[in-house]
């Protein structure tokens, strides 16, 4: 019996080619989109972790100095002396890339990533010339060094790794190191910290890399949009399959009365169905490698430019990411199938087949619907006003869109309707009602793409508002025209006698680390200068907060700071041991992962007279700007330790187009899946289509007529579904801005919108839908007589 | 005997009252037998090749079919007897339409582990099916498809055919030879055949006839 029934089944789909394409093409396409997104994270994250393996970070304590400045090698000698189990890591800058030494002898992870058997032995890591470690890309970069260079794929992208001395010779820094790892085991009865050196602290380990949850905002929101293009291709997926089981009705019928058990009928669909997945998800997993593959480098520049955070270009292929792809195609299609075979299941041996039930919506799943549509906003409104969290933020995200997305056949079958009334002659009063008959079939693709549109309005919105802020924000901080390091005292005085009867005006920028409300903080100090009266703008401010400031009477903050540590203007924060400020200013800074405070120059150097500058922002003007750089080279300073405001804008902007570039693939992909959903749902509604047209066509109404209505029909509905869409992508960009952006980085954006932006994407969703619409239209213009002719024949 | 049905009484809920569609109908039917079925719509007469044929359960009484008490089978148990011994032809045709002719026909006989080629082959050329095998339901006329699906009901060898007016959609001519080949065959294999009509002139073609009047033998 199996075999019969299973070929009775298969057989629909031999017939229905086009309908097995858009379920397949559907569950492929949203299983791409997903796993091509989860792709992305997930080597992400790999760099992440094989960062935390290299450098130690998260899982073990470790001591640093309280100023942030190097630890003397004489300190750590004393602390093993002392029986601290400790071990040394230098980290530094070589012609870009990270270098890290460790001691392979002592660190409590050994070399992280690298075992030693791979080509090489501890002898020659840590004698001669040296080895380093590191990804054939890393060296590419790095260039030719005097160790000798073996290509490990484990080490982290841009990182190279070597022995301690070869490190510390590498980059100059003998007798320095910048932190120790402590060993999870410590000997009983060691002497504490304070005993034997002063200045170092114990760091304790937080069980993961810091720039791993840095970056999970950033993941959770590409992970929110791979969601959101997977819920689109369910859509389609969910049409596909609700038309072939209504259409299946009458067969499961008839081989129900033929002897087939029902429940062993249910099983072998799911069987058919999982098949389905199976291929489709296969074929959507491939694609989506191919989408992250070439979105990956992007990312990667992104995450660098806006986290630090470094990520391979290059893709692999994981096989938990293969199997969460296989997964969720598995997953979505129960999803999409489970009401039809629910329906199936309690279907009555005896009732009618309605093949034009799907097509149709009776008035109470009408009724239902709008009481989850009416519902569903109600949530989002009052998650809006009450609740907090991230996860209130996407409940929020979801509420919305799922209640616009059900809301909308109700307003387009509402505009219809009045559209109607308002319709003279008889042609047009029919367009308009053969339009509103036809909502129910095209529904959920039409929902599709207002969720697609949606979510091109939202995010363009938020980025375009990121991009428009930033741009502000650099303007605001990056006032001066030249940033100079200096290495050393020395060199900061020959940089003073060059630039002071050069520049307008020299600010140091000097900062140390520190907590500030309970919270890791860094505290800067700003000169009394013009300049930054002139350029800087406050979210919130006491009146002249920079004469405040140079009174040394208060401390501004920035926006991260003021938000997670509850915060207000007039409260007081410890900025030194026993010294506290009232809080007299709160500005954006945009980017920044940490909390900020600013005092005055003054007051900076009484309580930390230890730091001393080794960074100045120049003012001058932009025409001398190069003499400058000319004369400071010339006194023996190293031009890459110098900066031009310019060079910084650049690379900050570029950092954002890398982000455009994500985002508006992922936008046109989304769109393309939605335009797709229109194009297959005309197409399965086609043959439905002509019992509804003959008459019309009997009546005096050419074929090529009918298929310009058609034509205008979907374009009209893909307007009115614009339409719809454009204040729901603001209302979803407003979440993104002021709920999503605040719990997952701390500060708020402002909200920009971009009409020339929405109109471009009105036109592309326009040409999309005419595309989509272009095909089933010309068919239906090219239908021959005699087929239309078979409607009125009682032969059949 | 083949078939005993015994004071059976089914009714069915409509727009909130109760309706009796069969108040105690019995019937007998043995091998090789031909029965005719007829009454006014809506007197019961599908209703009770419904529940004959195990699509449906009665709300009282029995129905003995070779012996077996159908009443008492569950739904599984009910699949099972249709697979088994009862063939049925609905008046729709009720044809797989993504299957051809031919395997349409070869359906409930393969389900029903009944299967012969030769005897389908044989089935579909009295018929008159045999150059319309590679054709999908779509391609036939009214009354091609209603000989296809009596050829599917009769190549499974079923111990009861059950017909639900099964001429309704065909001109005269076409449904007396569709019924005369009915009847040759049923009575050729050894099964009875109980066939719901409106028409006197096919129901006098029959051995027997009962009448049925709102839901009662008349």
């Amino acid at each position: 019996m199996t075999p019969t029934v299973l070929r009775a089944l298969f057989s629909h789909w031999r017939r229905n080619k086009l309908q097995l394409f858009t379920l397949l093409a559907g569950l492929a396409l949203a299983t791409a989109l997903w796993s091509g997104v989860q792709a992305i994270n997930a080597e992400a994250r790999a760099s992440y972790d094989a960062a935390a393996a290299t450098l130690g970070e998260g899982q073990f304590d470790q001591i640093v100095r309280a100023d942030g400045e190097p630890i003397a090698q004489a300190d750590y000698i004393a602390l093993r002396r002392a029986g601290w189990l400790v071990s040394p890591v230098v980290e530094g800058r070589l012609n870009g890339q990270r270098l890290v030494g460790l001691d392979p002898l002592t660190a409590p992870g050994g070399l992280g990533p690298v075992t030693l058997e791979e080509g090489s032995d501890v002898s020659a890591f840590v004698t001669g010339a040296g080895q380093v470690f590191a990804q054939a890309a890393t060296f590419a970069a790095l260039g030719p060094t005097e160790a000798t260079q073996v290509i490990s794929p484990d080490v982290a992208p841009g990182t190279i790794l070597t022995d301690i001395g070869v490190a510390q010779r590498l980059l100059g820094a003998e007798g320095q190191v910048q932190r120790l790892l402590v060993a999870p085991d410590q000997p009983l009865g060691q002497p504490s910290l304070d005993e034997i050196t002063d200045g170092l602290v114990r760091q304790v380990a937080q069980g993961g890399s810091d720039v791993g949850r840095l970056t999970d905002s950033f993941h959770l929101n590409l992970t929110a949009f791979g969601f959101l293009s997977f819920a689109v291709g369910i859509f389609i997926v969910n049409g596909a399959i609700g038309l072939a089981f209504e259409q299946r009705r009458s067969v499961v019928r008839t081989m129900r009365a033929l002897g087939v058990p029902l429940n062993w009928l249910i099983l072998l669909m799911c069987f058919e169905l999982l098949l389905f997945a199976v291929i489709a998800g296969a074929i959507g997993v491939a694609l989506g490698y191919v989408i992250a593959a070439s979105l990956l480098p992007d990312v990667a520049a992104t995450l660098r430019g806006l986290y630090g955070a470094d990520v391979g270009g290059t893709l692999q292929i994981r096989p938990a990411w293969w199997l969460s792809g296989m997964a969720i195609a598995v997953g979505g299609t129960a999803l999409a199938a489970g009401a039809a075979l629910w329906k199936l299941a309690r279907m009555p041996l005896l009732a009618a087949a309605q093949p034009r039930a799907w097509a149709l919506s009776g008035g109470k799943a009408l009724f239902w619907q709008a009481g989850a549509a009416v519902g569903l906003l109600l949530m989002s409104v009052l998650l809006g006003v009450f609740a907090s969290g991230i996860a209130a933020g996407f409940g929020l995200l979801a509420s919305l869109l799922i209640g616009a997305a059900l809301a909308l056949p109700l307003i387009l079958s509402a505009i219809l309707s009045v559209a109607r009334k308002l319709a003279r002659g008889p042609v047009a009063q029919w367009f308009w009602a053969d339009t509103r008959q036809q909502l129910p079939g095209l529904s959920l693709a039409l929902m599709a793409l207002l969720l697609a549109m949606s979510a091109n309005v939202g995010v363009s919105t938020m980025v375009s508002s990121f991009r428009l802020t930033f741009v502000g924000f650099l303007d605001q901080v990056l006032n001066a025209e030249l940033y100079v390091y200096t290495a050393d005292e020395a060199e900061t005085a020959t940089f003073l006698q060059v630039a002071e009867p050069l520049a307008n005006a020299i600010l140091p920028l000097m900062s140390t680390d520190r907590s500030i409300a309970s919270l890791p903080a860094e505290l800067f100090s700003a000169r009394d200068e013009q300049t930054y009266r002139d350029n800087w703008t406050f979210l919130q401010s006491v009146s002249q907060p920079w004469d405040v400031l140079a009174r040394g009477e208060g401390v501004l903050i920035n926006e991260q700071l003021f938000r997670r540590a509850d915060l207000a203007l007039g409260a007081m924060v410890e900025v030194a041991e026993g010294v506290t400020l009232p809080v007299i200013g709160i500005y954006g800074d945009y980017g920044n992962p940490i909390g900020q405070a600013i005092i005055t120059e003054e007051l900076f150097q009484t309580l930390y007279p230890e730091v001393q500058p080794t960074r100045f922002g120049v003012r001058i003007p932009a025409e001398e700007v190069q003499s400058l750089r000319t004369a400071l080279k010339e006194a023996g300073l190293a031009d890459a330790n110098m900066i031009d405001q310019a060079g910084i804008k650049a690379f900050s902007l570029e950092v954002f187009d890398r982000t455009f570039t994500v985002t508006t693939a992922l936008n046109i992909l989304t769109l393309a899946v939605a335009g797709f959903a229109i194009l297959m749902s005309l197409l399965t509604l086609a043959a439905l289509r002509v019992p509804q047209l003959a008459p019309i066509w009997a009546l005096g109404i050419t074929r090529r007529q009918l298929g310009f209505y058609e034509l205008c029909r979907a374009m009209l509905l893909a307007v009115l579904t614009a339409a719809v869409a454009l204040p729901l992508g603001l209302a979803l960009a407003w979440v993104l801005l002021s709920v999503i952006n605040v719990e997952a980085f701390g500060w708020k954006l402002p909200m920009f919108v971009f009409p020339a932006e929405y109109l471009r994407l009105g036109l592309f969703a326009l040409v999309a839908a005419c595309i989509a619409s272009a095909w089933p239209a010309i068919r239906l213009a090219r239908t021959p007589p005699a087929h239309l002719l078979k409607v009125f024949s009682n032969e059949r | 005997m083949l078939l005993s049905v015994e004071d059976i009484k089914k009714s069915f809920r409509s727009a909130g009252s109760v309706v009796d569609i069969l108040r105690g109908v019995s019937l007998t039917l043995d091998a090789g037998e031909t029965l005719a079925l007829t009454g006014e719509s809506g007197s019961g007469k599908s209703t009770l090749l419904h529940l004959v044929g195990g699509l449906d359960a009665p709300d009282s009484g029995t129905i003995m079919l070779d012996g077996q008490d159908i009443t008492t089978l569950d739904d599984a148990g009910r699949a099972a007897l249709r697979r088994a011994q009862v063939g049925v032809v609905f008046q729709q045709f009720n044809l797989i339409p993504s299957l051809s002719v031919a395997d349409n026909i070869a359906f409930q006989a393969r389900i029903a582990g009944r299967y012969d080629p030769k005897q389908s082959a044989e089935m579909a050329a009295r018929m008159g099916l045999a150059e319309q095998m590679r054709k999908y339901p779509e391609q036939l006329s009214g009354g091609q498809q209603q000989r296809v699906a009596i050829a599917r009901t009769l190549a499974a060898r079923p111990r009861l055919v059950l017909a639900d007016e099964p001429t309704g959609n065909l001109d005269e001519a076409t449904a007396d030879d569709v019924l005369d080949l009915m009847v040759e065959m049923t009575k050729a294999s050894g099964a009875a055949l109980l066939m719901v009509t409106h028409s006197e002139r096919l129901a006098a073609r029959l051995d027997r006839r009962l009448h049925l009047r709102a839901g009662a033998v008349a």
